[in-house]
C-alpha cells in the first residue's frame, strides 16, 4: 500500500462531505487523512483526502468519486511537486524542571506554545507528517495530556492552479 | 431530456407543489406512479388538474418504482414514481436501487416533512436523500420553492443523459405549499457532470486494428447497447466482421437470437456456446457490459487468452473487474457507429483473420450441447416446455417481464427475443416481486404492446396486489406463473450443494393460495392448467382476453433445474450442463 494525496474540488453544497466519506465507505477504501475548507471561489470548497491504497485501487476511486454531480475535479499531488502540511495542537504536562526542556523543544522545530498553565503548555505546530511525528515522539516522555491534530492540506508547487480550469462555465439550459 | 421552450404560465405566480407539477408537465411526464400521503398531498392537488399527466395510484410505493422502471425500458422515456415522506419514501429504496444497478433513467418524487422540523424524528419523517444516497445517481432536498423547477430539470437531465439511473428529488412540504414564481426553460447548474459520449479516435483505431487481426474474436454485448439504443449500429458491425456475439441477460433481445452469429447469453446459466467462446477467446469486444460476477465467474480464470476491448460511458466501468487493453469511454451508439469505418478500412487494407476455424469450433459447440432439459419421469408439467410454447405462442413482438429466480432463467433462455426492449428483468439487483408491477408499467406506457408477466410463486406474492392497481386502471397485461410452489433457485442451490436439505423453500402454493381465485377477487381472469396438453389451449385463452389482466397459474415439476450452471465461484470452464455432467469436450474437439 501506498500513500496518495488527492486534491478535490466540490461545490459548496449542502451533503456534499457526506457523498464523500460515504462513497469511500461503500467502496471499501479507507480515508487515511481528510480536509475541508472553503477556496477562492466561494462556491468551491476544496477537500484533501489522503489514502492508503495501490494503484489499481485508486484509479477506481478516482473515477467513483468523479461519477459524483457535485464533484468538479480531482488532482492527485506528487509529494515532490506539492507543499503538504498539517497542524497539530498538543498539551504537554511541564513543571518548573521540564518547562526549559519543552520550550526548547519547540524553539528547534519552530513551532510555538499558544497556552501556559502551571503544569502544562500548549504548543502549536505545523509541517510535514514526518515532522510532525518527530515533534510528538520528543514531547511524549514529558507526558502528553491532549493531541488534536488537522487533515493534511496540500497545494501543488509552482504558478498553476488547479481550480482555473474546473470551474468553467458550461452553458445548458433546459 | 428537457426541452428548452418557454412554457405557458412562465412568470406566473402560484405554489411550489403547482409548480412542482408545472415542471414534471414541462419535461414531458406524462404518467407518474405513486400513492399520495401527508407530506406529498400538496403536489396530488395540481396533479388533479392536469390535462398532461395520469397518475397511476397503485397499492404499495415498491410497486410504483418497478412500474416508473418497466415504463422506462419500454418507452425509453425516463419513469417517474411518487411518495410520501418516510414509509413511503422507505418503500422506494427496492426500486431506485434496482434501477441504479441495471442503469434505467427514473425519477423518484417524495415529499419531506416541513423544513423547520426536519432533524426533529417528525412523524413520518426519514432522511430519504441519506437513505438513497449510495442507490441513486444524484438525489435533492428542496426545501426553497424557488428552486423547484430547476432541480426537476436537472433531475431528468442526469437520470436520462450519461449512464442513466435513477435520481430522486425530495421536497419539503412547505416547499410545496409557499407561492413562488414559476420559471421555465432554467439554466442548469451542473458544473461538475460532463458524461463523455464521443469516443476517443485513437482508442477506436486500436481496437479496428485489434478486431482485424483476432482469431477468436468475440462481442460481448451488455445492457448498454439497449440504453444507447444501438441495436442497428451493433448488427451493422456483427455483420460487417462475421464475429459471434453474446448477449448478456440485460442485453437480451439487443440482437436477433434467431441470428445466425448469435451464440445466446453467457455467464452462470448461459448457454455452452457463449460460456465457451469467452474462455476460448482471443479477443473480446465488450460494448456496454461490465464484467459482472455472474458473466464471468471466477474472474481470475475468465478468458484468460483474450485481450480486451472495453466501450462504456461510465468510466469506472472500465478496468474494474478486468483491465482493459483498450479502453474506450463513450456511448455505445456512437463508439459503435465510429468503430464500423475503422474496422472496413482494417479490411479494405486487406487485414482480416481468417475466422473459419473459430466459427467451426463454435458451430460444434451450439451442435453439440444446444439448450434443453429432460421431462420429469413423473410426467409432471416441465416449466422450461411452458415458457417454451408461451414464447411460441405469444412471439417475439410482445414484452415480456420476468421475476428473478429460476423462471427468469427459463425465459430468457427459452424464448426467442428478435426485439430490443422486449425482455424487462431485474438483472444487478436481483428483485424478486419486479414482474408483476414492471409488467404494469410497461404496459402502460406501451399500451398497443402485449405484456406477459413471467413470474415465480414466490416472487408473484411479494407484489401481486399490483393487480388491483391493473385491473382499475384497465392495464390488461398477463401473468404466467410457473409454480413450483417453492423458491426455486433457492432450492435449486440446496439439492445442489446443501445435501437436499429444504430449509425454508417450501411455499406450499399449490394450495394456497389459491391464483386463480385471487386473480379473479382482484378482477382478473383466472385460468390454471396443470397438464403439457392444456398449454397450448389455455395460452390462447389468455391472449384471447384483452380487456381484463389475466393470471394463469401453471403447476410445474418442482424438481426442475436450471441448466447449464457454473457453480458461484468457479471458473467458467467448469461449465455442467446437467447435474455432474461436463460436456464432453472431446465429442466436440475432432
Amino acid at each position: 500500500m501506498s500513500k496518495h494525496t488527492l486534491s478535490v474540488l466540490v461545490e459548496n453544497k449542502p451533503g456534499v462531505l457526506a457523498r464523500i466519506a460515504a462513497l469511500f465507505s461503500r467502496r471499501g477504501f479507507n480515508i487515511d487523512s481528510l480536509a475541508v475548507g472553503p477556496t477562492e471561489h466561494p462556491s468551491v470548497s476544496r477537500m484533501t483526502v489522503v489514502v492508503d491504497v495501490e494503484d489499481s485501487p485508486l484509479e477506481q476511486v478516482t473515477k467513483q468519486l468523479n461519477k459524483l454531480v457535485n464533484v468538479l475535479k480531482i488532482v492527485e499531488l506528487d509529494p515532490g511537486q506539492s507543499v503538504q502540511r498539517e497542524l497539530v495542537l498538543v498539551k504537554v504536562r511541564t513543571d518548573n524542571e521540564t518547562r526549559p526542556h519543552v520550550l526548547q523543544t519547540v524553539e528547534l522545530f519552530r513551532a510555538k506554545v499558544v497556552d501556559v498553565a502551571t503544569d502544562a503548555v500548549t504548543i502549536e505546530a505545523t509541517g510535514s507528517s514526518d515532522k510532525l511525528s518527530a515533534l510528538l515522539k520528543v514531547l511524549e516522555p514529558y507526558g502528553i495530556r491532549e493531541l488534536v491534530q488537522s487533515g493534511v492540506v496540500a497545494v501543488g508547487r509552482g504558478s498553476r492552479s488547479i481550480t482555473d480550469r474546473a470551474l468553467r462555465p458550461v452553458d445548458r439550459v433546459a | 431530456m428537457p426541452q428548452g421552450q418557454p412554457t405557458r404560465d412562465n412568470g406566473t405566480t402560484m405554489s411550489g407543489a403547482a409548480s412542482l407539477i408545472r415542471s414534471l408537465e414541462a419535461v414531458g411526464v406524462d404518467t407518474v406512479f405513486g400513492i399520495p400521503g401527508g407530506a406529498i398531498l400538496p403536489a396530488y392537488d395540481p396533479m388533479f388538474d392536469s390535462q398532461q399527466i395520469r397518475h397511476i395510484l397503485v397499492r404499495h410505493e415498491q410497486g410504483a418504482g418497478h412500474a416508473a422502471e418497466g415504463y422506462a425500458l419500454a418507452t425509453g422515456k425516463p419513469g417517474v414514481c411518487m411518495a410520501t415522506s418516510g414509509p413511503g419514501a422507505t418503500n422506494l429504496v427496492t426500486p431506485i436501487a434496482d434501477a441504479h444497478m441495471d442503469s434505467v433513467p427514473m425519477v423518484a418524487v417524495t415529499g419531506q416533512v416541513a423544513s423547520a422540523a426536519i432533524g426533529t424524528d417528525a412523524f413520518q419523517e426519514a432522511d430519504i436523500r441519506g437513505i438513497s444516497m449510495p442507490i441513486t445517481k444524484h438525489n435533492y432536498l428542496v426545501t426553497d420553492p424557488a428552486e423547484i423547477p430547476r432541480t426537476i430539470a436537472e433531475a431528468f437531465h442526469i437520470a436520462t443523459t450519461g449512464r442513466p439511473g435513477p435520481v430522486l428529488v425530495d421536497v419539503a412540504k412547505d416547499a410545496m405549499q409557499a407561492m413562488t414564481t414559476f420559471r421555465w426553460p432554467v439554466e442548469l447548474d451542473l458544473p461538475g457532470y460532463r458524461p463523455v459520449t464521443r469516443p476517443h479516435a485513437k482508442q477506436v483505431r486500436e481496437a479496428a486494428r485489434l478486431m482485424a487481426a483476432a482469431k477468436r474474436p468475440v462481442l460481448y454485448v451488455g445492457g448498454g447497447v439497449l440504453r444507447a439504443r444501438a441495436w442497428v449500429e451493433l448488427r451493422r458491425l456483427a455483420e460487417l466482421t462475421g464475429f459471434p456475439v453474446v448477449t448478456t441477460l440485460t442485453a437480451r433481445g439487443g440482437f436477433p437470437d434467431s441470428h445466425q452469429q448469435h451464440l445466446g447469453m453467457p455467464g452462470m446459466h448461459g448457454s455452452v456456446a457463449a460460456v465457451t467462446a469467452l474462455q476460448k477467446a482471443d479477443l473480446l469486444i465488450t460494448l456496454g457490459a461490465r464484467f459482472d460476477d455472474r458473466v464471468t465467474g471466477r474472474l481470475a480464470s475468465f478468458a484468460p487468452n483474450a485481450a480486451v476491448i472495453h466501450a462504456d460511458i461510465d468510466p469506472a466501468e472500465i478496468s474494474k473487474n478486468r483491465v482493459a487493453d483498450v479502453p474506450i469511454v463513450g456511448d455505445c451508439k456512437e463508439v459503435i457507429a465510429e468503430l464500423i469505418p475503422a474496422v472496413e478500412a482494417e479490411f479494405a487494407a486487406d487485414h482480416r483473420a481468417d475466422l473459419t476455424g473459430w466459427w467451426r469450433q463454435l458451430d460444434q459447440w451450439r451442435d453439440n450441447f444446444p439448450l434443453g432439459y429432460t421431462p420429469a419421469e413423473n410426467g409432471e408439467l416441465m416449466p422450461q416446455y411452458v415458457i417454451e410454447r408461451l414464447g411460441k405462442l405469444v412471439g417475439p413482438d410482445a414484452i415480456y417481464v420476468a421475476g428473478v429466480g429460476q423462471h427468469q432463467m427459463w425465459a430468457s433462455q427459452f424464448i426467442s427475443y428478435e426485439n430490443p426492449n422486449t425482455w424487462l428483468n431485474s438483472g444487478g439487483a436481483g428483485t424478486m416481486g419486479y414482474a408483476v408491477p414492471a409488467a404494469m408499467g410497461a404496459k402502460a406506457g406501451r399500451p398497443d404492446a402485449t405484456v406477459w408477466a413471467i413470474d415465480g410463486d414466490g416472487c408473484f406474492q411479494m407484489t401481486n396486489q399490483e393487480l388491483a392497481t391493473c385491473a382499475i386502471e384497465g392495464i390488461p397485461i398477463k401473468v404466467a406463473i410457473i409454480n413450483n410452489e417453492s423458491l426455486g433457485m433457492v432450492r435449486q442451490w440446496q439439492t445442489l450443494f446443501y445435501d437436499g436439505r429444504y430449509s425454508n423453500t417450501d411455499l406450499g402454493s399449490r394450495r394456497i393460495p389459491d391464483f386463480a381465485k385471487l386473480a379473479e377477487a382482484y378482477g382478473c381472469v383466472g385460468l390454471r392448467c396443470d397438464t403439457a396438453e392444456d398449454v397450448d389451449a389455455t395460452i390462447e385463452k389468455a391472449m384471447a382476453v384483452d380487456d381484463r389482466p389475466v393470471v394463469v397459474d401453471f403447476g410445474v415439476h418442482r424438481d426442475a433445474m436450471v441448466w447449464p450452471m457454473v457453480a458461484a465461484g468457479t471458473s467458467n470452464d467448469e461449465i455442467q450442463i446437467a447435474r455432474g455432467m461436463a460436456p464432453e469436450w472431446d465429442r466436440s474437439d475432432d
